[in-house]
C-alpha cells in the first residue's frame, strides 16, 4: 500500500509520531495520491502547515516544507505564493489552527482568492494538547475544556470559506479517502483559493470521551453520516460530502501580474 | 555625481530597501510607520516586486518570512502595537533563520499610547520581545541620510547572518524630512546560497561560519524548515545533544562578526570626563548639549550606538573610569546595559515619557547637573 507512494515521503523520518487509530496518515496517503495522479513537480510543490497533529505532516513528505506558527499557515502560505506564484502551494491545518487562531487569516486567504489549496483536517479537537474543544466541536460533545457538554456551537469551515469568498469547497472523511483524492486534485486544479475539509478521527482525544468504544466506530460514524449531493441528510449529525461549492472569480496572483504588466506598458 | 533630494525619515526607508533589492513587502496600516507601506505599494509593482496589505500584523511578518523563503529579500514595518504581534513571527524568523528587515517607527506607549508622538520605549522589547533565548540585530537612525543607509546595511546583515534586523525608528526620524545624499556606490549583499548538488545540502550545517548556506524553496533542494527545535537537516528533534548544539551555534552565530555589526559614532571622547549616551531622535538633542557644553568648556563627549543590539559593549569599554549620562525618551531603558558595565554608581539618566522630544538645553542642564 505504502510503495506506490513511498518516494513522497522522507522515510527516514518514519514511523510517525501519530496515534494508532488517528485518521491523519490515512489523509496524508489521499493527499499524496492527489499529488502523485496530478504528477507534479516535486521540487515546485511546497507545504505549509500549521500546529497541531495535523500539523506535522509536512515534516513526513519530501517537498519543500514548513512548518509554521500556530493558526499561521495561511499567510506564510500566502507570502511563499504572492512572491512565487509558479509554486504549488498546498496548506494542511487543523480544526483549531485555521479556525481559531487562524479564524481571522483563513477569511482573508479566502477573500484574497488567492491560489492555495487548503486542507482542513477537522476531528473536532485540540488533539496535540489532549482534547480540548475546538471551533467545530459539536454542541455538547465533550473535551477536556468542556467536561460537562460543549456549550458553543460549531460553524461549517466550508460556509465560511464560502461567505468570505473561496471559489472551490469540497467534504470528505478518512473513511471516503478515494473521494478525497479526487477532491484535492479538483482543489488544485481550481485557479482560487480551493478548500477541503478532510474529517477525520481522534480516537484518544476525542473518541473514547465521547461514546466511541473503538477507531473502527469513528470510521463507521464517517461512512454512516456522509450523504452526498441529491440525498437527504437523514439526522443533525450528517454532513454532505463531495464537491459543495465551485465558482469563478478573479484570483489574486493573476490579478498582481495583471497590474505589473499594465504598469509596465504604461497605462 | 551625487543625488542630494528631500526627504521624509519614511521615505528614505522605502528607498533603501529598493536600493537594497527588496521585493516583498507585506505590512499593515500602522501610525506613524504607514508611509513606507504606501510607497512599497506605489514601487515594489514597478519593478516585478510584490506589496500585499494582510489581514493584521502577524500576517504580515508571516508572509515576509514565506517570501524570504523563496529567495526574495522582504520587508514589513510597523509601530509599537503592532511591533508587539510581529514578536510571534519574529520569534520563527530567529529560529529557523531566515533573512528579513523589521521596521519599528516607535511611538508612545504602552498599548495604543500616543500614536504621533515618539518615544524610544521599545528597545526592550526590540531585544527580548518574542520568548525564548535568541541572537537579534537592531540599527537605530538618527537622520533621514542615516535611515536611508541603515535600511540598506539591515538587509546586508539580515541576508549575510541569517536573521532578522530591526530597524528601531522612532516618530520624530520617520516624520522628519531632511537633505538625503544618495551614496554612489552601495555595498549589497545577498545570502549565501548553497552550491552543493541538493542531496548534499544541509540547511542547518554547523559549519565554521556558524552561519549555514540557504537554498530557494522551488529550486531543487527540498528540506523542512520549522521552528520546533532541529537538527543541522532542519527535522524537530528533542535530543538534548543536538538542542545543545543548535542553541549554541543560535545564539553565539554573531559573535564572530561583532566588529562589523556594531556600529557607533564618538565625539569629544578623548579628554570627557562625562558620556552622554544617546540614539535615535535623542541623539541630536544630546549632541546639541554636548557642544552647548564644550562652548562652556566642559569636558563631556558624546557615544551614539547606531547598533543597540548587540549592544557595543567592547567599544565602549575603551572609555572606562568616567561618569556616564544616558539619555532616552523612555523610563529607562537602555541605561541598563552600561550599569551593567560599570555599575550603577556611574550612570546617571536622563529621561522623558511624556511624547516631548528632549531639549538640547534639558541635556545641557543634566550635564550641568551631574558633573
Amino acid at each position: 500500500m505504502f510503495n506506490d507512494i513511498a518516494q513522497y515521503f522522507r522515510t527516514e523520518t518514519l514511523p510517525h509520531i501519530w496515534c494508532p487509530g488517528c485518521g491523519i496518515g490515512t489523509i496524508t496517503a489521499a493527499i499524496i495520491r492527489a499529488i502523485k495522479t496530478l504528477q507534479l513537480d516535486q521540487n515546485k510543490v511546497i507545504f505549509v502547515s500549521g500546529i497541531g497533529c495535523s500539523s506535522r505532516m509536512p515534516g513526513y513528505l519530501d517537498f519543500n516544507t514548513i512548518h509554521t506558527t500556530h493558526g499561521r499557515a495561511l499567510p506564510f502560505a500566502t507570502g511563499i505564493k504572492a512572491a512565487r506564484p509558479e509554486l504549488d502551494v498546498f496548506v494542511v491545518m487543523g480544526d483549531g489552527d485555521s479556525t481559531a487562531i487562524g479564524g481571522n487569516h483563513l477569511i482573508h486567504a479566502a477573500r484574497r482568492n488567492i491560489d492555495l489549496t487548503a486542507i482542513v483536517i477537522n476531528n473536532s479537537i485540540y488533539g496535540m494538547t489532549g482534547g480540548q474543544t475546538s471551533p467545530l466541536t459539536p454542541h455538547e460533545k465533550r473535551g477536556t475544556t468542556s467536561p460537562f457538554g460543549n456549550l458553543e456551537r460549531p460553524f461549517q469551515v466550508l460556509e465560511v470559506a464560502k461567505a468570505a469568498g473561496a471559489t472551490y469547497g469540497a467534504r470528505a472523511t478518512a473513511y471516503h479517502n478515494q473521494l478525497l483524492t479526487k477532491l484535492v486534485m479538483d482543489a488544485y486544479n481550481n485557479s482560487g483559493f480551493s478548500i477541503v475539509e478532510a474529517i477525520s478521527q481522534c480516537p484518544v482525544s476525542y473518541g473514547r470521551r465521547n461514546k466511541f468504544k473503538t477507531p473502527a466506530d469513528m470510521l463507521l460514524w464517517q461512512k454512516e453520516h456522509a450523504f452526498k449531493a441529491g440525498q437527504q441528510p437523514g439526522g443533525e449529525e450528517d454532513f454532505q460530502i463531495g464537491e459543495i461549492f465551485k465558482r469563478q472569480a478573479p484570483e489574486y496572483t493573476h490579478e498582481y501580474e495583471r497590474l505589473r504588466q499594465r504598469l509596465r506598458e504604461g497605462r | 555625481m551625487n543625488k542630494a533630494r528631500l526627504m521624509q525619515g519614511n521615505e528614505a526607508v522605502a528607498e533603501g530597501a529598493l536600493a537594497a533589492g527588496v521585493l516583498f513587502y507585506a505590512g499593515y496600516p500602522i501610525t506613524p510607520s504607514t508611509e513606507i507601506a504606501e510607497k512599497m505599494a506605489e514601487r515594489l509593482p514597478l519593478i516585478g516586486g510584490t506589496f500585499i496589505q494582510m489581514e493584521d500584523e502577524i500576517g504580515s511578518m508571516a508572509a515576509i518570512i514565506g517570501a524570504s523563503l523563496t529567495g526574495v529579500k522582504s520587508l514589513t514595518a510597523t509601530s509599537g502595537p503592532g511591533f508587539s504581534l510581529k514578536q510571534e513571527n519574529l520569534g520563527y524568523a530567529i529560529a529557523t533563520e531566515v533573512p528579513c528587515v523589521v521596521v519599528n517607527v516607535q511611538r508612545g506607549g504602552p498599548s495604543t499610547g500616543l500614536p504621533t508622538s515618539p518615544a524610544q520605549a521599545d528597545v526592550m522589547q526590540a531585544r527580548w520581545g518574542t520568548h525564548g533565548d535568541h541572537p537579534i540585530i537592531a540599527l537605530t537612525p538618527s537622520s533621514v541620510q542615516e535611515c536611508y543607509e541603515l535600511t540598506v546595511k539591515a538587509f546586508n546583515m539580515a541576508e549575510e547572518f541569517r536573521i532578522p534586523v530591526i530597524l528601531l525608528m522612532d516618530e520624530v526620524i520617520g516624520h522628519l524630512r531632511e537633505k538625503v545624499v544618495l551614496p554612489e556606490e552601495l555595498t549589497i549583499v545577498d545570502r549565501k546560497r548553497s552550491t552543493l548538488p541538493p542531496g548534499d545540502y544541509i540547511p542547518y550545517e554547523n559549519n565554521e561560519s556558524m552561519i549555514p548556506a540557504m537554498a530557494n524553496f522551488g529550486e531543487g533542494y527540498r528540506y523542512h524548515v520549522t521552528g520546533l527545535t532541529h537538527n543541522e537537516k532542519g527535522l524537530p528533534t528533542g535530543n538534548p545533544e543536538v538542542t545543545k548544539k543548535f542553541m549554541q551555534r543560535l545564539t553565539q552565530k554573531l559573535n564572530p562578526y561583532l566588529d562589523r555589526i556594531q556600529l557607533v559614532e564618538e565625539l569629544y571622547l578623548d579628554d570627557a570626563e562625562l558620556i552622554v549616551i544617546a540614539y535615535g531622535c535623542t541623539a541630536r538633542s544630546a549632541m546639541e548639549g554636548v557642544h552647548m557644553a564644550r562652548n562652556l568648556g566642559i569636558k563631556v563627549g558624546l557615544f551614539r550606538p547606531i547598533t543597540i543590539w548587540p549592544f557595543p559593549q567592547e567599544q565602549l569599554e575603551k572609555h572606562a573610569d568616567r561618569k556616564y549620562l544616558v539619555v532616552e525618551m523612555n523610563n529607562g531603558q537602555l541605561v541598563g546595559e552600561i550599569e551593567r558595565i560599570f555599575g550603577y554608581k556611574a550612570v546617571e539618566r536622563l529621561n522623558r515619557i511624556d511624547g516631548e522630544l528632549i531639549t538640547p538645553k534639558e541635556v545641557l542642564d543634566r550635564i550641568r547637573e551631574v558633573l
